[in-house]
């Protein structure tokens, strides 16, 4: 179990680390927290030529307030997201979630934006990115742009990033008044979810509105609920709907239709969770 | 050598020796042990389930820089003796031949095929890659039920079926019983595959000096010994010039008691090579190549009388083993023990067993902690909580009323256990006060009204640690069943002691130190203990079957007692007195009359040591003493204990939330309460570990699907409850200290006990569960199916 030999590159600047992926495309792969890459490296179920090494690119880190959103680079590690005060108030969703990502020694390595490049389907992060409508900053020798996580997420560990591009930074809009909600089912703290839901909605009268509920542990990738959650707004809230947004297939974990039960408890649950009642 | 003899520190709560060393980043594992020039093993292993290997090409793999040999499978076969896993007890098993590598065809996912020595781990890895295996792919033989089935595919060419062996106990008596049972019961039960995951890896560096035809093994291992007289057979060596040393181990569990074909095949490449090679095994290799353990199915049936006594018992178990019988212990126990354990504690009147042992193209099934004890404890347990409801008795009465009753004395079990000197109705009694059973039962009910699913489970079970020579010994199987032990006397008045038994973090080199010290009048800290070396240590068996107290300790306590004996032997010579009127305290000869300091031990050791013509003409101080040990007059000695679990199942996600357990063990003689408590801790995880979390996965195809540690889950601190344990201590009699193995207790009636809980905790959904672990699917497809009943 050890490294195939491969180039190691360390750039001091996101220019430079795009010049490079530029030059070595799928050649290369990019090391962020190492958390999922260096132990892929070590069973030699990934044999890249070149390993560039973003640890050393100083703004990639850091969580900043921007007018309209909350801002975090890429390399922005879990633990510092887990005690940030700006999180706690603009992403209280990320806050609760985290706890739930893996255990204390890989939060002190794994980034944001690792999780969020690598889409594993049953990660945390990337459903929080959905369901708080986050915007994923992409960048190459050509420019950056910005995608919605809605049009980010493709398939099984599948994005829209290109060979060529870095995830720079992550932006996640303000909204004050929202509420948020999460649950998910695990056979082990800190274990991938066999289902999750990560939830962010407003609450008037008793009432939820705008309701964005991601799904994750549940499909080839996060999604968002939309049939499941525009029920939910009439009242409800066990999450029948689901099945026609998501679509759970028998594995280790257990039959179809018992994982889509599980994915509807923890939809339920990440509901009543968001109004804030008993999470029966 | 009487208990009363006995003094401090035994008895006492002593920290593990050891302990400090190891979390100060200080230990010594075998990957820490280097030596010149050493060259590191990397394998290449089978990645089909059973594969005829029609050709390797190894050119490209050799002719990368800084590899320095290729081996096959035949070319390691040339240098090494092959191996059968067989028994002689047991003549009807014939396991084929087995070679350190595979030779001609592989027969389980990860078998090694080629072996890459190299300058570095990493390009014997990159070497192992660039090795050509021509392949066909034969049917994987992966489903031990249809495996048995006439017209199944046959494993091994030559054979009619599948069978390894068939075990079989009791008699047909059991029939005419059950048809005078009010109730009998029956399920299937079935119980995953296991490993014991130690947290270091197994690990072999082996040098040879061809100048004196010498082999030095540094080796992860639980049997020195053992491993001595295998390396020297198979690779036809002299074994006084065969040395194993385990330096520290890091757990082991059973995993490291066998014999590993990659490791046969480092100690021929370091032959041929002439330089030291190296491997440890890495944790992919770890799942696919150790042993693994338990993947029975068995079928059971209890019988009962109107009034809960059990009336008869059946059990017909299906072991699936590897494509081998593991060597060189053989893959039988845990059938023997899955049949005999079951319902052990009760008076069955009538009893039938079988156990078939099944050939699969899956890893080697070896011994893990408690071998087969879990699930005959299991079997019974669920059984009886069944019958206890059916028949409205109350679950501790139902258990009570049913133990074997050993008020006239010792009782063999219908299934062949002798039951002898056990504490069955104090250890239930105490767990049902330590659980406080009618508060527990409260609460559950009142948990009930509010759609709250807990569970209450209490498993009992028996254990038979501390073995005797005859299982080994007469199956033609070089283990030792006795241990030897020198006590050392330093000038300075303190001890070393050498023994045959092995440490892996049980805390057996503390115990032996505190014996030893007992007897010696000294301090534990003032003596220093040296394991797991065959060449300095007096031969014995290492560690297994939770025989290190029973029987390594109690070693150490005689030899301690025999180097008193002489100390106060010289002592007299020195005084002109008795040496029956001398004593040894707190590192002084007292004179037993005054109780006066005549010496210090330290003194007469310098006299015996340095200065012997201060003693009497022609006296020989004897400053060293040797004594062995060895059962002989039981098998085993038969322990008992009970286990209580208390747990919420969420019915809805079918994820198990463990809130207590308790453990009450039978522990004899108790030498150091700190360290049987934590042993029993640990068991009881590694059986939690068996009842929620751990299995190896194979498919139809033979292909492992839980191969990393995020697949195999293991139980982590966030999941375990608190471990009550409340020790029942009874000395066995005067020959012996009288000390009970608890090594495999934890282990052994934790799965039951977390079974019958969520068991009780699903019957108000009128569902059940016999199937480990019980796996959040496997919880709500019961409850799917008896919602559809």
């Amino acid at each position: 179990m050890k490294f195939p030999a491969f180039k190691y590159l360390r750039p001091s600047s996101v220019a430079e680390a795009a010049a490079q992926l530029a030059e070595h495309g799928d050649d290369a792969r990019l090391l962020a927290g190492g958390q999922t890459l260096m132990p892929v490296l070590a069973m030699r179920l990934a044999e890249p030529e070149v390993l560039i090494d973003l640890g050393r690119i100083e703004n990639l880190r850091g969580i900043a307030l921007e007018d309209d959103a909350l801002r975090l680079g890429a390399m922005t590690r879990y633990v510092d997201l887990e005690r940030s005060a700006l999180v706690a108030e603009h992403a209280p969703l990320i806050t609760r979630a985290l706890p739930y990502v893996a255990h204390v020694a890989i939060r002190n390595r794994g980034t944001i934006g690792g999780s969020v490049a690598l889409a594993d389907p049953a990660a945390e992060m990337p459903a929080c990115m959905l369901a708080l409508g986050a915007e994923i900053e992409l960048t190459s020798t050509e420019g950056n742009r910005w995608i919605a996580a809605e049009d980010y997420f493709l398939g099984l560990y599948e994005t829209a990033r290109e060979d060529t591009e870095i995830l720079t930074a992550i932006r996640i809009p303000l909204a004050p008044e929202r509420r948020v909600g999460f649950y998910e089912v695990a056979r082990r703290h800190g274990d991938y979810a066999l289902a999750g839901a990560a939830a962010v909605g407003d609450v008037e009268d008793g009432r939820i509105q705008g309701l964005r509920v991601a799904m994750f542990g549940c499909d080839d990738l996060p999604v968002l609920a939309k049939t499941a959650a525009k029920a939910a707004e009439t009242g409800v809230l066990d999450g029948a709907w689901l099945e026609a947004d998501v679509s759970p297939t028998s594995n280790i974990n257990g039959e179809a239709h018992i994982r889509l039960a599980q994915a509807r408890v923890a939809f339920r649950r990440a509901v009543t969770d968001l109004l804030g009642v008993s999470n029966g | 050598m009487s208990i009363a003899a006995t003094n401090a520190p035994i008895g006492q709560s002593e920290r593990r020796t050891k302990a400090k060393r190891l979390v100060t980043g200080r230990g010594r594992y075998t990957d820490d042990v280097t030596a010149r020039r050493v060259l590191h093993a990397a394998f290449l292993t089978n990645p089909f389930a059973h594969a005829r290997i029609l050709s390797i090409e190894t050119e490209e793999a050799a002719g990368l820089p800084g590899v320095e040999r290729v081996f096959t499978g035949p070319d390691i076969a040339d240098a090494c003796n092959g191996w059968t896993g067989n028994h002689d007890l047991f003549p009807k098993l014939d396991s084929p031949q087995q070679y350190p590598l595979a030779v001609d065809v592989a027969r389980w996912q990860g078998e090694g095929v080629a072996m890459v020595v190299a300058e570095t781990r990493a390009i014997a890895e990159d070497a192992a890659a660039l090795i050509d295996v021509t392949w066909e792919e034969l049917p994987a033989v992966a489903d031990p039920v249809a495996n048995l089935e006439p017209g199944a595919t046959v494993l091994h060419p030559g054979k009619s079926d599948n069978l390894a062996l068939e075990l079989r106990l009791g008699t047909d008596a059991v029939d005419a019983a059950f048809e005078r049972s009010t109730l009998v019961l029956e399920e299937s039960f079935r119980f995953g595959r296991h490993t014991g995951v130690p947290l270091e890896t197994r690990a072999i560096l082996a040098e040879f000096d061809p100048s004196e035809q010498r082999l030095v093994i540094h080796q992860s291992h639980q049997a020195p010994h053992q491993q001595q007289e295998l390396f020297a057979r198979l690779l036809d060596l002299d074994e006084q010039n065969v040395r194993i040393v385990c330096p520290d181990v890091g757990g082991a569990f059973g995993i490291k008691l066998q014999f590993s074909g990659d490791e046969a095949a480092v100690a021929v490449a370091a032959r041929i090579l002439g330089r030291p090679v190296k491997f440890v095994a890495d944790r992919l290799e770890s799942f696919t190549s150790d042993i693994h353990a338990r993947d029975h199915q068995v079928s059971a049936r209890m019988g009962f009388a109107v009034d809960g006594k059990i009336t008869a018992l059946e059990v017909d178990d299906i072991y699936a083993i590897g494509p081998y019988s593991i060597y060189p212990r053989a893959s039988i126990m845990e059938g023997n023990h899955v049949m005999q354990l079951t319902a052990a504690s009760y008076t069955v009147p009538a009893f039938r067993g079988r156990s078939r042992i099944v050939y699969q193209n899956k890893g080697l099934m070896g011994h893990y902690r408690a071998v087969g004890q879990p699930l005959g404890c299991a079997i019974g347990e669920v059984l009886l909580d069944r019958a206890a409801r059916k028949l409205g008795v109350d679950p501790v009465e139902i258990r009570r009323q049913n133990y074997a009753d050993l008020s006239a004395g010792p009782v063999t079990s219908s299934a062949g256990v002798a039951l002898e000197g056990l504490v069955l109705h104090e250890c239930l009694d105490t767990l049902v006060e330590r659980m406080d059973l009618p508060e527990l039962r409260a609460e559950q009910t009142r948990l009930r009204s509010q759609g709250r699913y807990r569970g209450i489970g209490i498993a009992g079970f028996i254990e038979q640690t501390g073995p005797g020579p005859n299982y080994y010994g007469k199956g033609g199987i070089p283990v030792s069943a006795q241990d030897g032990c020198v006590v050392r006397l330093e000038p300075s008045g303190k001890a070393r002691v050498f023994s045959g038994a092995t440490d892996q973090g049980q805390g057996a080199d503390t115990a032996a130190a505190q014996v030893v010290a007992a007897a010696l009048g000294i301090q534990a800290d003032d003596v220093r203990v040296t394991l797991g070396d065959s060449e300095v240590c007096p031969y014995g068996g290492g560690a297994f079957a939770s025989r290190g107290t029973s029987i390594g300790v109690e070693v150490a306590w005689r030899a301690g007692r025999r180097l008193r004996s002489q100390i106060l032997e010289l002592a007299g010579a020195l005084l002109q007195c008795d040496a029956e009127a001398l004593d040894l305290r707190d590192g002084q000869v007292i004179e037993l009359a005054t109780s006066q300091a005549r010496f210090s031990l330290e003194d007469v050791a310098r006299i015996g040591h340095f200065r012997p013509y201060e003693l009497p003409e022609g006296f020989q101080p004897m400053m060293s003493a040797v004594e062995h040990y060895v059962p002989r007059d039981k098998p085993t000695v038969v322990g008992n204990g009970i286990q209580g679990s208390y747990l919420e199942v969420d019915v809805e996600t079918g994820i198990v939330s463990l809130l207590n357990h308790w453990v009450v063990p039978d522990c004899g003689f108790v030498i150091n309460p700190l360290l049987l408590d934590e042993q029993i801790r640990g068991g009881v995880v590694q059986g939690i570990g068996g009842a929620l979390f751990e299995e190896l996965v194979y498919d139809d195809q033979g292909q492992l699907l839980t191969a990393t540690m995020a697949d195999y889950l293991t139980p982590m601190a966030a999941e375990i409850p608190d471990i009550d344990v409340t020790r029942i201590e009874k000395p066995m009699g005067d020959k012996t200290l009288g000390a009970k193995g608890v090594g495999e207790a934890g282990t052994a009636g934790a799965v039951g006990a977390v079974l019958c809980a969520i068991n009780d905790a699903l019957v108000p959904l009128g569902a059940g569960i016999a199937q480990t672990p019980c796996t959040p699917a496997r919880i709500l497809t019961a409850i799917e199916q008896a919602r559809n009943e």
